[in-house]
């Protein structure tokens, strides 16, 4: 029901919108919970374990009843507080977690079984028989639990990131947080305010309190006016803080674009911040709190600052009949203004012998309210007192146990809050979160003349700066006796969303769950969407009551991020598909893509799986095409994701002598040397060539894998062990485009295109040096990944697709082409060179046969600890060679090794595969893999068992290097 | 989390890759023997509180650090360029040689 | 008491005035036969196989905080056994086997839903490696299907398989995988050991480790000294501190790895799913929340608490992978301190002082292994030899390079597992 000139909605501005498929009408200003209570909707929800009715009971962001969901497709998003969405012109609403319908939902039959669904229920049964748990049990859980649902779509909204930095973080803009940030913007620090609702104020915008001779509304107006004007001061409404971490850093939801229509894509609908603060002080305020008494969770029974929160903010009066029931002062408000704007008050309740009234109402002292009557919408309340009971009608009654400071920031690194006896509550304790200070009604100074105050001094004492003038505010005194239930027969509700009662809390306590993290999760108290926000201190003091402690005694509430939930989108935002890591593309990527080669990731990077030509239907079709271009005439290959690191100084070979195994210092200027690089654990870290191209210039190839872990790796042995070595290095990686060019014709081919010919003489095998192509500086490398006369050619990345084209054209007209990762991948394995497949991080250079690689002469990473007794052990598994000479031709990779005729169990397991191919060469599968005592089985028969694709067959042990073991075609 | 690089400032967290205890500066020599290696490469002190720790500013100067840190409340009480520790470590093993 | 649900249904019809503690609060003893430093799930579970296995009752379980505090009431409440290497293998099958006779073992409903699990894998490497897996879990005894594309597509079809940013080529399924609920498995384990015996002392921090020649004699706690012939320490991330006591330093590191919930929602998740990018899991909780994880922070931590970058990039796994999940809310994130080992697997082993037992190194596995980690601990310390699946879990393995159980592959440089 609204109410003449109260609230701060736009009354010219109506808005439609529906609820359940209901039309409804509301105003510009309006929350979905405001113009819900304005149409008389009250019931809005279910509860989670019972399925009763549930009302909306508070106007912020802790609300734990009224969630629904919001938008379909792709826009649907579930368990959205109606008390904190705005409504906008076309919004549509559903309720969650009632079938077939909200007014009736059959689910409500658990009501009546409550009395063997307490607390911790399902752990004393369904135990039998087993089967039953995943199969009747758990399926029949599952559906009934849970709230709202997700659309099963992509979002079809937009989310984003961003950082923010600042000298002070001011959260939330009530009294306190006004004059803090006040206070720093006119210090001229840089200032960010947060709060969020959509206006600055707090509660002054929900109550009739004055500061400064005006309306407390219209103050907070003025000031945010002035805050707003200020250049070094970001106000950010709508926009909660929703975590408190290390060093300053706070995570932040700005909701962008929740409160209008806007859904195009383009501007966000929520904004995730990471915001980096020198300084933060914290004015959250407070949260009220509940009474526990016997069925509190009508609909129509709401907290007392809601109830006049939605009269003042919204000029809604939720109930024509108001009640209130409470145990302090400041709920007496709530029948004042009621009175005020001319809505009736039946009664007020206050459970306090002494209290007095504070208007023209009926006060009933000492007294409790000990029931309520009226199922989906309340109609009465049954109070006691020292005359007896009576009945009241009444379709709203507004509680208050009183106020809970907003501690929850201070708790999420750990801190753990102080119980204060006079407010009966819990306070922030000082240093909790570092760099943060707090100020007004979340340090438990409720009076609006101490929030001014102290968010004010707040600021000025970070800062060292004077206060800002402090205006006159209300400054009456916070007075209440801790109400936590009303004693009674019957089930008082804690926390309204999960179902848990007064009673739940004595069972754990009687089941010996004393620790209150215990009772949490034996009751599941406090778990709920509000995270126990409106119940976790109620049922601290009564798990207190029930154990025979103080509450400080028993424990203390904690809570974890986020404050409110946050979306996944939004703290991930635009990580969707592509979004998820950067693609890196080599400069022959266009080219590639042009010949129609499917790409495959390795790494970050793209490369081509083959090449398809016409006719060709099956990708081994293509692949073995590529291979024999190699082996036959000429291939060429993109190898430009190898990691390259160029290395110069004086002491360049020392620094590859402690980083290789091998020696690197003694290379000859103009050779090329296969190095193997060890963790300092021994094992194998990674491989590759390295080049000396003068006195004192390396160039160093790692694997695509491991570019960056060995480039760390050469920062940390030149920074932290070795700051003595005179040597610079940087990644080039991204530089160079290099492509190898490989087989019987690859010198041919060169010779076509480099500027000045080679030969055999001039480039031997493991040759390198400058060479140019078309006028270009190029380097030209003589290794081979193939086993076949070959080299890499490398020129910088923006000749990349020129040099790229122009080597496959002269390969197509000498009977080769290029080639992918396929053919690669084959032609290595034909060779028996090894890739991260076999260096898996597992295995040690004695295990791949390169124990000889380790050198005697020097130190280097890894040595020293590759030699313990237990790497060189001969049992190991080691590399080798497989070939099939079973019946099944097919080898599989990841297939375990047995004895021919043990039984494939992993007692008698011997080794597995790692690569596996089929070599067009050798007209049959080849297989490289670890068997245990390695060169010792050399032309034994194994069997092979791929358990998981149903392969087995029977293999011989053969040297690794299949394919011209001599090197001859390698040198020639 | 944010760290104190001394070439570029405070960074934050993302920027840095993390590779434990500081004891990784003090490498022992290759015949120091079994315990010796152990120790380096394996056993940690590994308790709450302080701890001189190894971070690289991967995303930023490449700088290896050793930025003390608590480990139980995550409070950094700074960092300084690991290059310089090592220096000073080395120097003052030579000069403890030669007096000795 | 017995619980059953006859037992539920007769204390409902009577007002539920019958129910009686789960477990007493006993005031410590002078001197017990064994002592288990660290009430959670690997500890309590160690006391109940002690005594319903080895008939060893006077134990006392000694907790600093209250039972089930730390990880086994922090974890995303996985149970697997698809370990891929020699070691593991056989004890993490072991494991799965006690955890699928609990309830009946425990009289105490756990939850353990063998829900099935599936590991994703991006490409032709990481399936043949997945493939080696799913071998050496068939070889011994468990349960593998490896699925292409089109199976995992059947399987859980809400998937992005069109625009992810690495494609899935498939997974390795684990049907007899699943989810319990986590606390419930501290409490049935807590409930069972105290009916048999043993004493569970809360509150109960201990402060040393006493040590006559080279063997214990008992400790000392807040709450006064405790005699012992023998003590077995099972404080997984605080393991180096417990050690410390004994003058031991561990192969150990202590990490932080954060955890996450979502608000509850209708059943949308059926399996537990896995995907390798950046160590993602997620199953859905029986009350509809979605639970998930990922990597370690990486940095050394004892603050159970997390930071931003990890929490973002665990949830940038899941959009690139489950894009419906994008409205889904995240309601609570914590942290866990893990005891990451070496080469990521863990320790199980007597000490060089007599009558010292180690149990730690669970890095992020612990909560699966609870069974399986108290029932080999018992056999460890009742009867002074390994249980035959846990003989390669060894503290030495990494001073001698036999054994060790890589499973990350990541090596002990950079201790990241």
């Amino acid at each position: 029901m609204r109410v003449r000139n109260k609230g701060r909605i736009d009354r010219s501005k109506p808005v439609s919108f529906t609820f359940d498929g209901n039309n409804y009408r509301g105003f510009e200003g309006d929350t979905l919970a405001s113009a819900l209570l304005a149409n008389d909707v009250r019931l809005v929800s279910r509860s989670f374990k019972y399925h009763r009715p549930r009302g909306i009971l508070t106007a912020g962001s802790e609300e734990p009843n009224a969630l629904v969901t919001i938008g379909s497709g792709g826009h649907q998003d579930p368990n959205v507080r109606a008390t904190v969405q705005e409504i906008y012109e076309g919004l549509e609403a559903r309720s969650q977690n009632a079938w077939p319908s909200l007014e009736f939902d059959v689910m409500a039959v658990n009501d009546l079984a409550s009395p063997f669904l307490g607390a911790g229920f399902y752990y004393k049964t369904f135990m039998w028989p087993r089967a039953f748990w995943e199969k009747i049990y758990e399926p029949i859980i599952r559906r009934a639990a849970g709230l709202g649902a997700l659309s099963g779509q992509p979002n079809a909204d937009t989310y984003e990131r961003a950082f923010a930095h600042c000298d002070v973080l001011v959260i939330g803009g009530g009294p306190a947080g006004l004059m803090a940030a006040l206070t720093a913007g006119q210090a001229g620090a840089d200032v960010i305010l947060a709060d969020e609702d959509s206006l600055l104020g707090g509660r002054l915008n929900l109550e009739t309190l004055e500061v400064d001779g005006q309306s407390g509304a219209a103050w907070a107006a003025g000031v945010a006016a002035q805050l707003n004007a200020m250049e070094n001061v970001r106000v950010m409404t709508r926009t909660t803080i929703t975590g408190a971490y290390d060093q300053g850093t706070y995570g932040a939801l700005e909701r962008v674009n929740h409160h209008t229509s806007v859904r195009n894509g383009k501007a966000p609908l929520e904004t995730f911040w990471r915001i980096a603060a020198k300084h933060a002080i914290l004015c959250a305020g407070a949260l009220e709190r509940p009474v526990a008494f016997q069925n509190n969770d009508r609909p129509g029974i709401m907290t007392a600052g809601a109830v006049r929160a939605y009269l003042n903010r919204w000029g809604v009066a939720p109930g024509k009949a108001i009640t209130v029931f409470a145990n302090n002062d400041d709920a007496h408000r709530t029948a004042l203004d009621m009175i005020d704007a001319g809505v009736h008050v039946s009664a007020v309740i206050d459970s306090r012998a002494e209290a007095e009234a504070l208007g023209a109402y009926t006060l009933i002292r000492g007294a409790h309210v000990t029931n309520t009557g009226g199922r989906k919408r309340l109609e009465s309340i049954t109070v006691r007192s020292a005359s007896g009971a009576q009945n009241i009608a009444t379709d709203c009654l507004a509680m208050s146990g009183g106020w809970n400071p907003t501690v929850h920031l201070t708790c999420h690194m750990n801190g753990r809050p102080t119980w204060r006896e006079d407010i009966a509550s819990f306070v922030p304790t000082e240093g909790a979160i570092p760099g943060l200070v707090t100020a007004g009604a979340c340090q438990g100074d409720f009076s609006t003349a101490a929030c001014l105050q102290a968010g004010a001094a707040a600021a000025a004492h970070i800062l060292g700066c004077d206060m800002a003038d402090v205006p006159v505010g209300d400054d009456c005194a916070y007075r209440m006796e801790p109400l936590w239930a009303v004693p009674g027969k019957g089930r008082a509700w804690l926390d309204f969303q999960n179902d848990v009662s007064v009673k739940d809390i004595k069972q754990a306590a009687t089941e010996n769950f004393r620790s209150v993290e215990h009772m949490k999760r034996y009751t599941t108290q406090g778990m709920a969407t509000d995270q126990g926000k409106n119940s976790n201190v109620q049922a601290l003091a009564l798990l207190a009551d029930a154990t025979r402690r103080g509450i400080p005694e028993t424990g203390t509430t904690t809570f974890r991020p986020p404050y409110s939930p946050v979306a996944m989108a939004a703290l991930a935002a635009g990580a969707e598909g592509k979004g998820f890591m950067p693609e890196r593309f080599t400069t022959s990527h266009v080219a590639t893509k042009e010949r129609k080669a499917p790409m495959i990731e390795a790494g970050l990077w793209y490369r081509p799986s083959y090449f398809p030509i016409k006719g060709e239907t099956h990708w081994r079709q293509s692949c073995d095409r590529e291979v024999g271009y190699v082996r036959e005439a000429v291939g060429v290959c993109d190898v430009s994701t190898l990691g390259k690191i160029d290395i110069q100084g004086p002491d360049a070979g020392a620094l590859l002598d402690f980083i290789y195994t091998n020696m690197f210092s003694t290379l000859k200027v103009g050779r090329t040397r296969y190095g193997l690089m060890l963790r300092e654990d021994g094992h194998v870290m990674d491989d590759g060539t390295t080049a000396r191209l003068s006195e004192d210039h390396y160039v160093m190839t790692t694997t695509t894998a491991a570019a960056g872990d060995v480039m760390r790796h050469l920062e940390f042995v030149t920074q932290c062990l070795r700051p003595d070595l005179d040597v610079r290095f940087a990644s080039v990686t991204e530089q160079w485009a290099q492509f190898a060019v490989a087989g019987p014709k690859a010198r041919d081919l060169l010779n076509g295109l480099l500027d000045a010919p080679i030969d055999g003489e001039s480039w031997p095998f493991m040759a390198c040096g400058p060479v140019s192509v078309g006028g270009i500086k190029a380097r030209l490398f003589r290794i081979s990944f193939s086993g076949e006369h070959a080299y890499e050619i490398a020129v910088p990345s923006r000749y990349g697709d020129a040099l790229f084209r122009a080597l496959v054209k002269r390969a197509e007209k000498l009977g080769g082409g290029p080639y992918g990762m396929e053919a690669l991948n084959v032609l290595r394995i034909e060779k028996g060179f090894i890739t991260h497949s076999e260096i898996h991080g597992r295995v040690t250079a004695f295990d791949i046969g390169m124990g000889r690689m380790v050198s005697a002469k020097k130190d280097c990473i890894g040595k020293t600890m590759s030699m313990r007794e237990g790497l060189l052990d001969e049992d190991r598994e080691q590399l080798m060679g497989f070939k099939p000479i079973g019946p099944v031709m097919q080898l599989t990779a990841g297939a375990h090794l047995y004895e021919e005729g043990a039984e494939p169990v992993a007692a008698n397991d011997l080794g597995y595969f790692t690569s596996v191919a089929f070599s067009p060469t050798f007209g049959h599968y080849l297989a490289l893999g670890f068997v245990r005592t390695g060169a010792a089985r050399k032309g034994d028969r194994l069997k092979m068992v791929d358990a998981v694709r149903g392969i087995e067959t029977v293999v011989e042990v053969c040297h690794p290097v299949f394919f011209d073991p001599e090197g001859e075609r390698t040198r020639g | 989390m944010r760290l104190p690089c001394p070439l570029c400032g405070e960074r934050d967290l993302r920027e840095f890759y993390y590779q434990g205890a500081a004891v990784s500066l003090t490498r022992p020599d290759p015949d120091a023997g079994a315990d010796a290696w152990a120790d380096y490469v394996h056993l940690r002190e590994n308790l709450p509180g302080d701890l001189e720790e190894m971070w690289h500013h991967a995303q930023g100067c490449g700088a290896w650090l050793v930025v003390t840190r608590n480990t139980a409340t995550h409070v950094v009480k700074g960092a300084k360029l690991a290059m310089d520790t090592k220096r000073a470590d080395t120097k003052r093993a030579d000069t403890k040689g030669a007096r000795t | 008491m017995r619980f059953s649900g006859l037992r539920v249904l007769k204390e409902g019809l009577t007002g539920n005035k019958g129910w009686t503690p789960h477990w007493r609060d006993p005031e410590p003893r002078s001197e017990y036969d064994v002592i288990i430093i660290g009430g959670g799930g690997h500890g309590l579970a160690t006391a109940h196989y002690l005594a319903s296995v080895h008939g060893i009752t006077s134990v006392a379980v000694l907790e600093k905080g209250y039972i089930g505090g730390g990880n086994v009431g922090r974890n995303t409440t996985i149970v697997r056994a698809n370990y891929g290497l020699p070691g593991n293998s056989e004890f993490y099958s072991h494991s799965l086997k006690l955890w699928e006779g609990l309830e009946e073992d425990l009289n105490y409903n756990v939850m353990h839903s063998q829900r099935g699990i599936i590991n994703l894998f991006n490409s032709d490497g990481a399936r043949d490696a997945a493939a080696r897996r799913g071998n050496q879990m068939m070889s011994q005894g468990d349960d593998a299907v490896l699925m292409d594309n089109a199976a995992v597509r059947k399987l859980i079809p809400y998937l992005d398989f069109e625009q992810t940013r690495f494609p899935i080529y498939g997974g390795l399924y684990h049907p007899r995988g699943g989810t319990a609920r986590h606390d419930a498995v501290a409490w049935g384990f807590a409930r069972a050991a105290d009916q048999r015996g043993v004493d569970l002392i809360q509150q109960c921090e201990v402060t040393g480790i006493d040590i006559v020649d080279g063997k214990v004699r008992g400790v000392q706690t807040t709450r006064g000294p405790i005699r012992a012939k023998k003590i077995g320490m099972a404080a997984a991330g605080r393991s180096s501190q417990v050690a410390a006591m004994a003058g031991m330093r561990l192969p150990i590191e202590s990490h932080v790895l954060q955890a996450f919930v979502t608000e509850g929602l209708k059943p949308c998740i059926d399996t537990v799913i896995t995907y390798p990018m950046g160590h993602f899991y997620i199953s859905q909780s029986d009350k509809g929340g979605l639970v998930f994880g990922g990597a370690l922070d990486f940095y050394s931590s004892y603050a159970a608490r997390g930071n931003l970058p990890m929490a973002e990039h665990v949830i940038e796994n899941a959009l690139t992978l489950m894009p419906m999940l994008t409205k889904a809310k995240v309601l609570r994130s914590w942290g866990g301190i893990m005891d990451m080992s070496f080469d990521g697997s863990p320790i199980i082993d007597k000490t060089h002082i007599d009558g010292l037992y180690l149990n730690c190194g669970w890095c992020y596995g612990g909560f699966k292994a609870t069974p399986g980690s108290g029932n080999v601990f018992a056999h460890l310390i009742a009867t002074d030899t390994p249980h035959e699946v846990a003989k390669g879990h060894r503290l030495d393995r990494f001073r001698t390079g036999r054994g060790i159980m890589d499973e990350e592959a990541a090596g002990s440089q950079h201790n990241l597992h």
